[in-house]
């Protein structure tokens, strides 16, 4: 029998090229559907890691989804701001337990800033209820300097005491606020959240820099220095949204209604869990449609193997009959054809689990930037095993029918087969 | 007759869904080391014979015996076996795995038979003396055998079924893909290595030219009862 084995892998290799291509196929087909579900998964992990310790999301009316996605992944934008005196009611309420604003709209090299205050680095809770660390430096304490989270760090290769600008706005190239240099005075800890992503300064610093703005562009001919904002009221006067934590989260509900209904302006409050609900609510479908078309794709390269094989079997049944007058049983050749299938299977499933490993490490960023979605670089998940299994399990299915087809074969055949 | 290579009683053989039998053959045997020449119409049955001596077929009735065993009263597997371990086929042509080396062709039967593996002693340096014997040059014994010219390949296949010693060699007009003159050489090298081996052989042909250096020759027609079915 490992004789056999043996000669189905050196058969193998003399068809390479065929088998080579068909081979490929089922690496891509693999890599796909493997990747569609580690970014399935991992995005509601790392959705679900962002945000812990938060009683209820704050911002102008909107969507509940679209309110989340904008306060805690800082993607999209936010519709309206809201007032500051809007959040210090909120804030002051008795069942309030901390509040925290947060003021988004400009970017540093395509990295959002976020305006808030130290509590921010208090308060924040991301994964299992784990508060921020920092890496070097400390909190801000005046308005020209900044935090800056690990990836940003990292990747422009920024340390406390280095100097930065601004930019207005979320684009890369926008109009620079590049008269105000913002001190880097603390990096913190790598999360695996949107925090590390982030430019943290202080919600005075965002009112400074648009003390000589008007919408999107500097007012023409006034340019007030750094030197002398702090002559002006540096109050925000409007925030994006707002972080509350509660005394008593049974209260959640009452406060919600509470901010829902308030008079002064539209606003609204939003649960993060349930806002994350609904946004797998949502993607449910297209989640579910991604990984079926996958799994389609999938059956078509193992449909491409099933179709090598059996045409290959055709022009082999003279090798079938010599292995038979050498003492080889149709059990020995089942065996060799089954063998051949699954192993063609099992290497282009391993090429694909390569391909899903390159392919993360080369489109993670990407996919951090854009849509605050962290590739873990890990071991499979239990849902990822059980697609492997099922990719193998059905190669092997495909291959039990050329493996048939040579047990029947030769027991026609005999030692000579007649075409 | 108890240690003959090949005893044949009562061999009644039908292929399925024909209504008349191929083979009835009340009885034949061939000596151990005995070279027989079995002769006979495209068509009569002869390869079919082989098959059944190979133990890749049973017959519906009757018993084959081989080398003292009861073929057609073994398992499956058992009869797997004593083919691996005791004959050396031949065929008329393409009897080479094209994507291996003359050499290892030679050695495959090494690798089926622990018997003709041991039997062999040093695989490789027999396998190389018996290309040798065949008039195989060395430049081409790791060659991929699909590179091979038909005469080469038929040597190789000699080599293939001589290695290990087995009892008896089954060759299935191995020359009718030889042109006139290789013929007879080939034949005669065949013979010159079974005799040298002590192995039965038996030969068989539509072509009864090649018979003159064979002690015994069978016509398949004296034998089977079943006659030529006509095409
Ligand atoms: N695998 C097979 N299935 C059905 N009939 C077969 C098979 N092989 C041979 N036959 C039939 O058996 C008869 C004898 O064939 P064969 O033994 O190949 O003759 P020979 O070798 O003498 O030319 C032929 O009529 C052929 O049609
Ligand atoms: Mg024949």
């Amino acid at each position: 029998m490992k004789a056999v084995l043996i000669l189905a892998v050196k058969s193998a290799w003399a068809r390479r090229l065929t088998l080579g291509v068909t081979l490929c196929a089922i690496a891509l087909a693999s890599a796909l559907l493997l990747a569609v579900e580690r970014v399935r998964h991992d995005a509601r992990q790392s959705f679900t890691q962002a945000v812990a310790g938060v009683d209820l999301v704050v911002g102008a009316r909107s969507g509940s989804v679209q309110l989340m996605l904008h306060a805690v992944f800082h993607s999209g934008s936010a519709t309206h701001n809201i007032r500051w005196e809007s959040f210090a009611a909120i804030a002051t309420h008795p069942a309030v337990d901390w509040a925290v604003p947060l003021s988004l709209g400009d970017s540093h090299r395509g990295f959002p800033v976020l305006g808030t205050t130290a509590d921010y680095f208090e308060r924040f809770r991301y994964a299992d209820q784990r508060p921020l660390a920092f890496a070097g430096g400390q909190p801000f304490t005046t308005v020209f300097e900044t935090v800056l989270g690990s990836a940003v760090a990292a990747e422009l290769g920024y340390r406390v005491g280095d100097r930065i600008t601004l930019t207005h706005g979320m684009e890369t190239l926008g109009p620079e606020h590049a008269d105000k240099f913002f001190a880097v005075v603390g990096v913190l800890a790598p999360t695996g959240t949107p925090v590390d992503r982030t430019v943290h300064v202080s919600l005075e610093a965002i009112t400074a820099l648009h003390l000589d703005w008007v919408g999107g562009a500097p007012l023409p001919g006034l340019t007030i220095p750094a030197e002398h904002v702090r002559k002006f009221d540096l109050h925000a006067k409007e925030i994006t949204a707002a972080l509350i934590g509660l005394k008593n989260r049974t209260e959640v509900f009452r406060l919600q209604r509470h901010i829902n209904s308030y008079r002064g302006e539209p606003l609204m409050a939003v649960m993060p869990g349930v806002a994350l609900d609904e946004l797998w609510q949502t993607l449910g479908m297209i989640e579910q449609t991604l990984l079926a078309m996958s799994a389609l794709v999938v059956v078509v390269g193992l449909a491409g193997l099933l179709a090598t094989l059996l045409a290959s079997l055709n022009e082999r049944r003279r090798e079938l009959a010599i292995l038979r007058a050498l003492g080889a049983s149709p059990r020995d050749l089942f065996l060799m054809l089954t063998a051949e299938g699954l192993l063609v299977t099992t290497l282009g499933v391993v090429l694909g689990c390569g391909l899903l490993a390159g392919g993360s490490f080369f489109f993670a960023p990407l996919l951090q930037a854009h849509f605050g979605i962290i590739l873990q670089w890990r071991m499979f998940a239990a849902s990822e095993w059980a697609l492997l299994a099922a990719i193998l399990a059905t190669g092997l299915l495909a291959s039990l029918v050329p493996g048939w087809r040579a047990w029947r074969m030769s027991l026609a055949d005999g030692l000579t087969p007649r075409n | 007759m108890a240690d003959g290579a090949i005893q044949i009683r009562d061999l009644l053989f039908r292929w399925p869904r024909q209504p008349a039998p191929c083979l009835d053959i009340p009885e034949l045997n061939i000596a151990a080391g005995e070279h027989v020449f079995l002769h006979g119409p495209s068509g009569s049955g002869k390869s079919t014979l082989l098959g059944l001596l190979g133990g890749v077929a049973l017959p519906e009735r009757g018993e084959i015996v081989l080398l003292g065993q009861p073929l057609t009263r073994l398992s499956g597997h058992a009869r797997d076996r004593l083919r691996a371990d005791s004959i050396g086929f031949l065929f008329q042509q393409f009897n080479l795995l094209p994507w291996l080396s003359a050499i290892d062709n030679v050695l495959l039967p090494c690798t089926f038979s622990a018997r003709r593996k041991t039997r062999a002693g040093n695989a490789r340096e027999t396998a190389a003396r018996l290309l040798t014997h065949l008039d195989l040059a060395a430049e081409s014994w790791h060659k991929p055998a699909a590179e091979l010219s038909v005469g080469q390949q038929q040597r190789v296949a000699a080599a293939r079924a001589l290695i290990g010693r087995p009892e008896i060699l089954i060759a299935d007009e191995p020359t009718s893909a030889l042109d006139a003159p290789r013929q007879q050489i080939f034949v005669d090298l065949l013979l010159t290595e079974a005799t040298a081996a002590g192995a039965a052989l038996l030969f068989v042909s539509h072509d009864e030219r090649l018979a003159a250096h064979f002690a015994r020759k069978i016509t398949l027609a004296d034998i089977n009862r079943a006659g030529v079915p006509a095409s």
